[in-house]
This record gives structure tokens, sequence and C-alpha cells, in this order.
């Protein structure tokens, strides 16, 4: 009995002397942590996507107080989340244009030819390093999805070999935009309606051996938009994303592109989407 | 030399068909001259030539197309004599287009001026390497490494053997077997030539036993020359330059390390016939000896093919083929690479065509690694395939790269011999390139 005793005791004594020793390491080192730091995290989404440049939203937190960054930089954040952040801490929005991934390339199964039969890694990066992929474009869409297993938001959908970003859930985080081996996916604004679907610098008689909808810039479109739209580079012409007025889908009533690779974004889902119906 | 199984290193295999008798009995033959060659402008690993020819020019057999564009870089000359009909993209042996010069030859295939002979006994080694450089020799046997580098080691390390690689194990091709039994003497003078440019007594030439008819030819010249013959056993990858290293020295090259590293330099018989030609004759490096081989091709054979020498029509001179092919490999069938388009030309390290047939081909199903161990038996660098490619898979590049991913020389040998099929080269490489690129960051 008289050990139980002494056992409890002996316990009792350390544990209130280890407690006051915490309690004052407690006092003597504390950290102080800015609270809004915590409250600017809880307002974020919450992602983690690194879609700013930060180590996830808490880092983007500390950015954002430090002034570093505006609340708009978030690129997943909505109009409604963002001016949270701001009127919490009595900052300004930020003007951040939204931006969205697209990928520059309509050839899916359908519309290019596979040339080789492939056997080995169902992945981007690795396919593109034998014999550079078993498509006949060596400039377009792999469609393994690479891209779609990084999007955190599964943004990316491959439809018949080809990766297609549905913009209502692509949130511009820019995650896909690495993984691509073929350097295919840009992010734009998301006012940007229209692109042309295509990244090949191949001369146009190649890109028609091998495909059925690529830039073959013959600069219809560029003639008939107005100045500035349009980047003619070589053999290939983009949309100029930086133009004062962006090419919408007007210049449709005005142009028919011959091989389909000018094409707006509503139209280029739906083509892919009947597509992977008929294959259904 | 040890006359029975021959020097070797730890690990390798050995493919239980190895094709070479297909065409290894086959004399060289010079290819036919063509209407037109297709000569790609980058054919050296390094900074792209610049070239110096435009459209509509005429050039000579020869004539500078494109001059070295950096020191790890050589310059590119005319195969044939012909106007110069234009520069274009075409398909390139590693599946991406490339920019090549289309000469359009004019039937003579007339010399243009060469440049001197040179008295090489007497020579300053700075002088031979100038011209193996101006020759534009590569490394032949597939990396293309430009020689003239491989010859000009950084103060402070030094050089005291120098060894040829003839050891040719990569199944079916037997171009540099052909290439040792017909001018024997070209290989050896080349190689005294090496070696009187790196200033090495020590000069071996490597040869797997399976050629001993090969040996007996250079062993009965080779005293002329003061080279050494060593008979090598018949395993792949022999010719891996670090493990013709470790079978004749017994060095082994440091991870991560060059032959240099050990004092040596290891380069490739066809390399010192072309510097043999060079240095002797004045003769830029514009032709190679390569295999066409295959159980569809209708006579297999080896050519003397100019560079720009579309494959289809080098299958058309072995002869065409017999069946349909299922595949057409640049190079041998371990270490070659599968092509898209017969419209791929001859460069500087093409050793071989090769064609297999359709049921030759597996589709194969990758399945999950059961931990056999095999992989790590047969890889000659000592590493561990089976944990390294699942290590990969969950995209864990920095654990590869702590188990030294960057040693593996891509020979293919733990993929051979896996029994889940796994695609383990292929995930080396990808790991590889991801970790180049984060290393360059």
């Amino acid at each position: 009995m008289e050990v139980f005793i002494a056992a409890v005791i002996a316990m009792a004594v350390i544990g209130i002397l280890l407690g006051a020793v915490i309690g004052i390491a407690a006092k003597l080192f504390k950290v102080e942590v800015d609270p809004r730091i915590d409250l600017v995290t809880e307002l974020l989404p919450g992602a983690n996507c690194g879609g700013c440049g930060k180590a996830g939203c808490a880092d983007f937190a500390r950015s954002v107080i430090s002034g570093e960054n505006p609340p708009s930089k978030c690129p997943v954040a909505s109009q409604e989340q963002v001016s949270a952040i701001a009127k919490a801490l009595g900052i300004e929005v930020g003007d951040a244009v939204k931006k969205v991934a697209v990928v520059f390339c309509g050839g899916d199964h359908n519309q290019e030819k596979v040339q080789v039969l492939y056997n080995g890694v169902n992945d981007c990066v690795s396919a593109s390093l034998i014999a550079g992929g078993p498509k006949g474009c060596s400039y377009g869409c792999l469609g393994m999805g690479s891209c779609a297993r990084a999007c955190p938001f599964n943004a990316i959908e491959i439809v018949n070999g080809l990766a297609v970003v549905h913009p209502d859930l692509c949130v511009g985080c820019g995650a896909c935009v690495d993984t691509c081996p073929r350097d295919l996916i840009k992010l734009v604004p998301q006012d940007a309606k229209v692109h042309i679907y295509c990244s090949s610098p191949e001369k146009g008689a190649a890109k028609m051996k091998v495909c059925s909808v690529p830039c073959i810039a013959c600069r219809k479109c560029v003639k008939a938009g107005e100045e500035g739209q349009f980047t003619v580079d070589g053999f290939s012409v983009s949309v100029n994303y930086d133009a004062e007025k962006l090419v919408d889908t007007s210049i449709f009533e005005n142009v028919k592109c011959p091989t389909g690779c000018l094409l707006s974004e509503a139209e280029h889902l739906k083509i892919e989407k009947a597509q992977t119906s008929e294959v259904a | 030399m040890s006359k029975s199984k021959g020097l070797t290193f730890k690990g390798g295999i050995h493919p239980s068909k190895d094709g070479k008798a297909l065409s290894s009995s086959a004399a060289i033959q010079d290819a036919p001259l063509l209407k037109e060659y297709q000569l790609i402008i980058q054919q050296n690993i390094g900074a792209p030539p610049k070239l110096l020819v435009a459209k509509g020019d005429e050039v000579k057999k020869g004539q500078l197309i494109a001059e070295a564009g950096g020191f790890v870089s050589v310059p590119l000359h005319s195969p044939t004599s012909g106007k110069i009909s234009k520069i274009d993209s075409i398909p390139g042996p590693m599946g991406i287009p490339v920019q090549a010069v289309v000469i359009a030859a004019d039937g003579e295939d007339q010399w243009g001026e060469l440049m001197e002979s040179m008295d090489w006994k007497a020579a300053e080694p700075q002088a031979i390497k100038d011209r193996v450089r101006d020759a534009g020799v590569v490394g032949m046997g597939g990396a293309a490494f430009p020689t003239h580098v491989k010859l000009s080691p950084p103060p402070g390390k030094e050089i005291d053997c120098l060894i040829l690689n003839g050891a040719e194990c990569e199944p079916y091709l037997t171009a540099d077997h052909r290439l040792m039994m017909e001018y024997p003497e070209k290989v050896l003078e080349g190689a005294a030539i090496l070696g009187k440019a790196l200033g090495v007594t020590d000069v071996y030439i490597g040869v797997e036993v399976n050629k001993m008819d090969a040996i007996d030819t250079l062993l009965a010249k080779a005293d002329d020359y003061g080279v050494k013959i060593v008979g090598l056993q018949v395993k792949y990858p022999q010719g891996a330059e670090k493990h013709l290293i470790s079978a004749i020295t017994k060095r082994e090259v440091p991870t991560g390390g060059l032959p240099m590293d050990v004092g040596c330099v290891v380069q490739n018989v066809g390399s010192a016939a072309a510097v043999a030609d060079a240095v002797v004759e004045g003769k830029p490096l514009i032709d190679r000896i390569t295999t066409v081989t295959g159980e569809p091709v209708k006579n297999p054979s080896n050519w003397r093919l100019k560079l720009g020498t579309p494959v289809i029509e080098a299958i058309k001179f072995a002869g065409g083929v017999v069946c349909e092919p299922g595949k057409v490999i640049l190079g041998g069938p371990m270490m070659g690479f599968a092509q898209k388009s017969l419209l791929v030309t001859v460069t500087k390290n093409t050793s071989g065509i090769l064609l297999m047939k359709k049921d030759e081909i597996t589709q194969y199903q990758s399945v999950a690694c059961i931990r056999c161990g095999r992989c790590v038996d047969a890889c000659p660098m000592n590493l561990q395939p089976g944990s390294l490619s699942a290590a990969i898979e969950s995209e864990k590049f920095d654990l590869a790269a702590k188990n030294n991913i960057m040693d593996c020389v891509e020979c293919g040998s733990c993929a051979y011999v896996c029994p889940s099929n796994r695609p383990l080269v292929q995930h080396f490489r990808r790991a590889k390139a991801e970790i180049r690129k984060i290393t360059k960051k």
C-alpha cells in the first residue's frame, strides 16, 4: 500500500513540475501568428492547387496580407470570395483577368490519323519519348491524359483521344500547362470564346496529310477579323489574346474556316460530344 | 588474349536469337547512286551545325555543307555531287520532323577538293584532332557523339588506354563485323591514329568471340600497328563503353562519371575506319556501313550507304521484302528506334535497318511486378529496375534519382528478362527526361 501511495505522489509531483515548465515555455517562447492568415485561408477555396504560384492557400493568404499579391490573384476563388477577402482585410480587390486553359489541338481519333500501334506506358510524356508518339502529327495532342490526371478540378476530359477542357469547370490554375509534353495547353482570358485549335508549325500540305482539321494559314480569318486580332507565325495562325478587342463569335458571319480549326468554344465542345456519342 | 569464353562484366543478357547469321557472310556492297539524297542537318549530339549552302547551290561530293556549330559539334559534307533542290523538314529518326538538305544528284558522283593526306606518324596530336573534326567524324556505334571531343580530355585527366569497340553486341547487326573482316588495315590504322592523337600506347580492340573470323583477321595484322585484340564474351550489352572498360581493364567508371575519369577512351571501330579515311586519304565522312536485315528482307546484307539515303531505298537495295514487315527499326533490336516513316534517311549513326515480321512483334500486356529480381541480376549497371519503375510510376522522380536512375544506360536488359512484360526502359527514359528538366531549372 505504501509503495502505491509513493508512486501516485511521485507521478503527481512530476506532472505538476512538467506542467509548470510547459506553461512557462508557452508564455516565454510564444510565436505571434497573424490571426488574419487563418481568416483569409478560411475564405479561400482551399484547393491548394498552386495556381497562384504559392505553395498552397495558407502561403497565398500570407502573401495577400503582406501586400505581395491582390486577392484576385487566386485563380480559383469566385468574385464573391475575392470581395469577401478584400472586405475582411480592407484592401482593393485587384483586377486580375480570369483565365481558363485551352488545349490547342482539334485532332481526335476521327480527325487525325493514328500512324503506328503504340504499346507502352499510358502517359503522354513517356509516349512522346518514343518516336514522338503514335499519332501522325508530331505536334498534336497525344490523348493519354497526363493533363487530365494533373487537373485538381477534373476539368479536362479525354474525348476520343483528344484532351478537351471544360471551361465551366476550369479555374485557370495552370496545373495542366507544364504536364503537356507538346506545350499545347495555354491559359487564355475567360472572355475569349473563339480559338484556333491547332499548334503545328508544319507547312499546310504536311499538316493536311496527317489531320483533317489543321490550320493551313490561309489567313481568311485574319482578313475577316480586325487588325491585331490574329497573330501569323510562319505556317500557323493563332488568336491574339492580348488584342484590344478579342475575336468573338461574330467573326463566323464573315468567314468560314475551310478546315474547321477556327471554332468557338461551344462548337468545339459540341463536336467532341457528338463524336463521343457516335463512338459509344 | 583469352580464347575460350572471353572477358566480360557483371550482369547483362544473351538474347536467344541473335539473327547475325542472316547477314554476317554478306560482303559489303556499294549502294547504287540515287537521284536524291535527303541529308539531315543535325547528325551529331551537341550543337547543330551551321548551314553554309542555300537552295540552288551546286555541290561536289565531299563538299562542306554545314560547319561545326560549337566545340561539341562537327561539320557535314555532301554525300554526292549535284544541286541543292530544297531545304525541307523530313521525318527524323526520333519521330520528330527535322530539317534536311535535299540534294538532287547529277549522277556523276564527282569528288570535290579533298583534304591533304597527312603523315600521321609525324603529325602533332592537335593536327590529327582537327582533321578528325573537319572530316565530321562522330561515334558511329549509335550515339553520334563528336569523336574529336572524346580525343580532347580536359587538363588534369590522364588517358592511358584507348579501346575500340568491335563487340557489336546488338543482335542482328553485322556492319562492324564485316568492316573488321574486309578492312582490317583501315580499322587498325584508325586505331593507331587515335592512339597517337591521345598519346597512349595501350590500344585495344574488343571483339565478341562469336566473330572469331574477324578476330583472326585482325590478329594477323595487329602487331604491325601495335594494337592488342581482346576476345570478349558474347553477352549484351558488351559494347556499352563502361562495360567494355570493365571487361578489358577491370576499371569501374564512377557513377555519373565518364570513361576518361578512369583514364580510358572508347571509340567505335566504324569511327576508327572513318578516322583512317580522313587522315590518310583526306576523305570526310559521307557514307557508312549499314546492315539491312531481318527476316522480311529478301537478301539481308551489308551496304555502304551514303548519308541521306532514305530507308525505303536501302530496303530496296537489299531486294525488298518477302512478307509484310510489322516493324522497322533503325539500329539494333535492343536499343534501336522503331520508325513511323520509311522516308527517314540514313545518318552517321545508322548502324542497321532492321525489319521484324508481324508475328515477331508482340503486343504485350504489362502486369504487376512479382518481385522475382531477374531485372536486378540482368542490370549491367547494378541498379534495381523493379523498384525504380515502381517509384517512377508514382512519379517519385527524386526517389528514382536517389537510387541512381541517371546511371541507367537504357540497354533494355531488364525489360528483356521481365516476366511481367513491364515497360521498364520507357519508364526510365521518362524519369531521366524529367530529372534533367528539373536540374536544368
